[in-house]
């Protein structure tokens, strides 16, 4: 039996669809221990809430790689800490008031404008703010100035509601009105070294300034970003492990369970036939995805409950009708009646006569099902159902459709999740069908 | 009850010669029909009743509601506070607490939760589905009757339209191919099978991106037109221009595997012994294809068509979340966002019905197709 499970196994090499199927999904499989490696589930958790620590990149930034294919260079976060350039920082004590000067150098050679201009301040100070004022030089020598402000202890400026810089740029937004060349009429950004003036004065002794001017890109990280500024790399490389896990453990818990209770049915025959039988049928009326959103409104939205509630509902499933109408052609084979005849228990009738001759229907029909729960997971994201706390790409999807991201042609933000969605669901399906041709001989026989 | 799940290529049928006058033929149906609608009548219930278990599990539901009610009647309090103003705290708290317990009343969560499961049954089963708590229907009626009438019409469109197209170009499909059995269109198909690990909604997001975002041909969602057109014509149009994209993304999401699985169906019945007989006999090739190809082949199709329904009308419920589509499955989960119970239990059973009533469609052009029931096999088809 198992040497002939292995000579069509290698049978399987010839498919091409086969080898392109398994290419796809150890490449995922990859994909899935690196994520788990380079971002642990804590961080990975810790990261999909946001906030703050997606402070310095941008809103809705599209991924890097658009880059590659546009003739124009799209501008990238640029973020210029006071910390990495020490000599362009002066400090002069007179009368216990120290005066500061930050110059810092901003290279722009991109032929777009930032999306978003912030400063970013970080003072050290007992009772009496910082006083600050900000200049902008640009490459051919205008100078823009803020008033003077006082800066709390960590403190964002945002270039684009200073009023009296907008009113220097003749009322454009300043992330345009400082970035682009005069000579034109359309905005158009003047490329070259521009600089950030940041001086002013710390009343204290001991009081310490720093500041990050960060210049946000148009495009940002491999996966973009989204409207609360998270990367959305993070939610399509944690994506893998759980799209993966998910689908198969369901695939296994359901299918297998399946597998033998519809053998049980077959061999017992009688009322625990029918009682199989009857609970199957109940089953099958019981709508599988309302029972799922009334789980996940009504007790836990978790993966893990979700996953219990599929493979509950999966051990009877309609594929019972199909297992059974095979077994009842096993259980009339002449081995069964010899095992029978000397005595074999019945135990040992379902597990070792009468499950392996079915396998090799069980393996391509788990491994093409694979993909159905797969999306089972987006679908329930999609509806708002997604589990609370982790990143996956049924949740991208559904933060994307939320905000209307075809609407407001954010293509990448739903591409992605759908894209990887597809190689998976792609992967196991081309296998499984493949697995399905090969093991299965009268489908051959045409 | 059974037969209809038989995997189409066990046993392929033996033509029966038994001849029986018409008259028992007829009643043997209506009795094999009855015995069928009383069978998936109990299935009903018995899934219905398991629903409202699972709706109410751990009094969850109940605690919620509770904690509701007493917003409601705070809120109501707090509205009222000028009259009571010079009232002492305790009658304030006892006013409260009757205010609670009239609610709690009108409610019916008074009674314990055995009893109540038991009234939800019997009102879901005679579709009297009672009154929504927070929701209501365009017209404004609390009626979860109206509010589900209200909404089944579209999800009905939608479908229906969906099963329709599906089955009859699925089937011209398949015996398309399986007369060209190898051709290059055939391979095609053969490769793109494994286009349908992804459901409809997900063809539907490309779909709209597509046609929708990029071309700006057809709308991103919704019935019909805002504001919808007064001429009966003109909304019929709308609504078919609405109806594009659902329904293409419905039949993307199981075309090419229904066709394929419909294929091998055709080609498994067509290497018969009877086929080949046929043939010798120099029948036309359109003889054979409809009588000994097609017909034999229709229950298996039949059945796998019907799975394949069952999955659909899940699948409907994100689709129409994804088109606005204002059907069924948005109104359940709008209901579930309120916790409105009695929504949620009544969409649940009409989608129970929906599912039987699916089933029993079947069992009827089941019956029509398959001489073993007609005959007096069918109610015991693989025992």
């Amino acid at each position: 039996m198992l040497d002939r499970l292995k000579k069509r196994l290698k049978q399987v090499k010839q498919y091409p669809s086969v080898i392109f199927g398994i290419t796809l999904i150890t490449i995922l499989i990859i994909t899935a221990i690196v994520a788990v490696i380079v971002i642990p589930y804590e961080e990975a958790v810790l990261l999909w809430r946001g906030g703050a620590v997606w402070a310095e990149s941008p809103r809705n930034a599209r991924p890097t790689y658009v880059d590659w294919f546009t003739s124009e260079d799209l501008p990238r976060t640029e973020i210029i800490d006071g910390r990495d350039h020490p000599d362009k920082k002066t400090m002069e004590s007179m009368n216990g008031v120290k005066e500061f000067e930050f110059v810092l150098p901003l290279d722009y050679q991109y032929d777009g404008f930032p999306r978003e201009f912030n400063l970013f301040f970080e003072a050290e100070y007992e009772e009496t703010r910082p006083h600050v004022s900000v200049k902008i030089r640009t490459p051919d020598g205008r100078e823009f100035a803020t008033d003077d402000f006082s800066v709390q202890r960590d403190s964002i400026r945002r270039l684009g509601q200073l009023t009296e810089l907008r009113r220097q740029v003749d009322g454009r937004a300043p992330r345009i009105g400082i970035f682009m060349d005069p000579d034109y009429e359309d905005p158009v950004p003047l490329k070259g070294e521009y600089e950030i003036v940041v001086s002013g004065y710390l009343f204290e002794e001991d009081a310490d300034i720093n500041v990050r001017a960060v210049s946000y890109g148009q495009v940002h990280g491999f996966g973009g970003t989204d409207h609360r500024r998270r990367d959305l790399g993070v939610a399509l490389l944690w994506g893998t492990p759980v799209a993966l896990m998910f689908g198969v453990l369901a695939a296994v818990g359901a299918n297998i369970s399946t597998f033998i209770i519809s053998a049980v049915g077959v061999w017992y025959r009688g009322l625990v036939d029918a009682a199989i039988q009857r609970i199957s049928e109940v089953n099958m009326i019981i709508p599988n995805l309302p029972l799922l959103i009334l789980v996940g409104m009504f007790y836990s939205r978790s993966l893990w409950v979700m996953l219990g509630v599929i493979i509950v509902k999966g051990v009877f499933s309609p594929a019972i009708k199909t297992y059974r109408a095979m077994f009842l052609q096993v259980r009339e084979s002449p081995f069964i009646e010899a095992a029978e005849s000397y005595g074999t228990s019945d135990k040992r009738i379902i597990f070792f006569y009468m499950l392996p001759k079915i396998i090799p229907t069980l393996i391509p029909q788990f491994v093409t099902v694979i993909p159905t729960y797969v999306f089972l997971e987006a679908s329930l994201a999609v509806l708002g159902l997604g589990d609370p706390v982790l990143p996956t790409w049924g949740k991208l999807l559904n933060d994307a459709l939320g905000e209307g991201a075809l609407y407001m042609g954010h293509f990448y933000w739903v591409l992605q999740p759908a894209f990887l969605l597809i190689l998976t669901g792609l992967g196991f399906a081309m296998t499984g069908f493949a697995l399905d041709r090969v093991l299965n001989p009268r489908l051959r026989r045409q | 009850m059974d037969q209809q799940f038989n995997v189409p290529d066990v046993e392929p049928q033996e033509p029966d010669i038994e001849e029986e006058d018409s008259g028992s033929d007829i009643k043997r149906i209506a009795k094999y029909f009855g015995f069928r609608l009383l069978a998936l009548f109990i299935t009903v219930v018995v899934a219905i009743y398991l629903l409202i278990l699972v709706a109410n599990m751990g009094g969850a539901v109940d605690d919620i509601r509770m904690g509701q009610i007493r917003e409601n009647v705070g809120m109501q309090m707090m509205a009222m506070s000028d009259q009571m103003a010079d009232w002492p705290a305790e009658r304030r708290r006892e006013y409260e607490e009757s205010l609670v317990e009239q609610e709690r009343r009108r409610l019916g969560l008074d009674q314990p939760f055995i009893l109540r499961s038991v009234y939800y049954l019997r009102d879901a089963i005679t579709l009297d589905l009672g009154r929504a708590e927070q929701m209501t229907s365009d017209a404004g009626s609390r009626r979860v009757q109206l509010i589900i009438l209200e909404r089944l019409p579209p999800t009905l469109i939608l479908m229906m339209s969906y099963f329709l197209i599906m089955f009859f170009v699925a089937l011209f499909g398949a015996l398309f191919l399986s007369r060209r059995y190898g051709s290059k269109i055939d391979k095609l198909v053969v490769i793109l099978a494994p286009s349908s690990a992804a459901p409809g909604w997900f063809y539907g997001i490309f779909l709209i991106l597509i046609f929708s975002a990029v071309l700006g041909w057809l709308p991103f969602g919704g019935m019909v037109d805002a504001p919808p057109p007064r001429e009966t014509h003109l909304y019929a149009l709308s609504v078919l221009r609405h109806l594009i994209l659902p329904v293409t993304a419905l039949i993307m999401g199981g075309f090419f595997l229904t066709i394929y699985n419909w294929r091998t169906f055709f080609l498994i019945y067509s290497s018969e012994d009877y086929v080949e007989m046929a043939k010798a006999k120099g029948l036309s090739n359109r003889a054979i294809e409809r009588r000994y190809i097609l017909r034999p082949t229709l229950p298996p199709i039949i059945t796998s068509f019907a799975l394949s329904m069952i999955v659909m009308w899940m699948g409907s419920i994100i689709l129409e979340q994804v088109f606005n589509w204002p059907g069924l499955g948005r109104m359940l989960y709008e209901a579930i966002g309120l916790f409105d119970v009695p929504v949620i239990v009544g969409g649940q059973v009409i989608y129970a019905y929906l599912l039987a009533a699916t089933v029993f469609i079947l069992d009827i052009l089941y019956a029509l197709l398959d001489p073993r029931v007609k005959m007096g096999f069918g109610s015991g088809g693989n025992k």
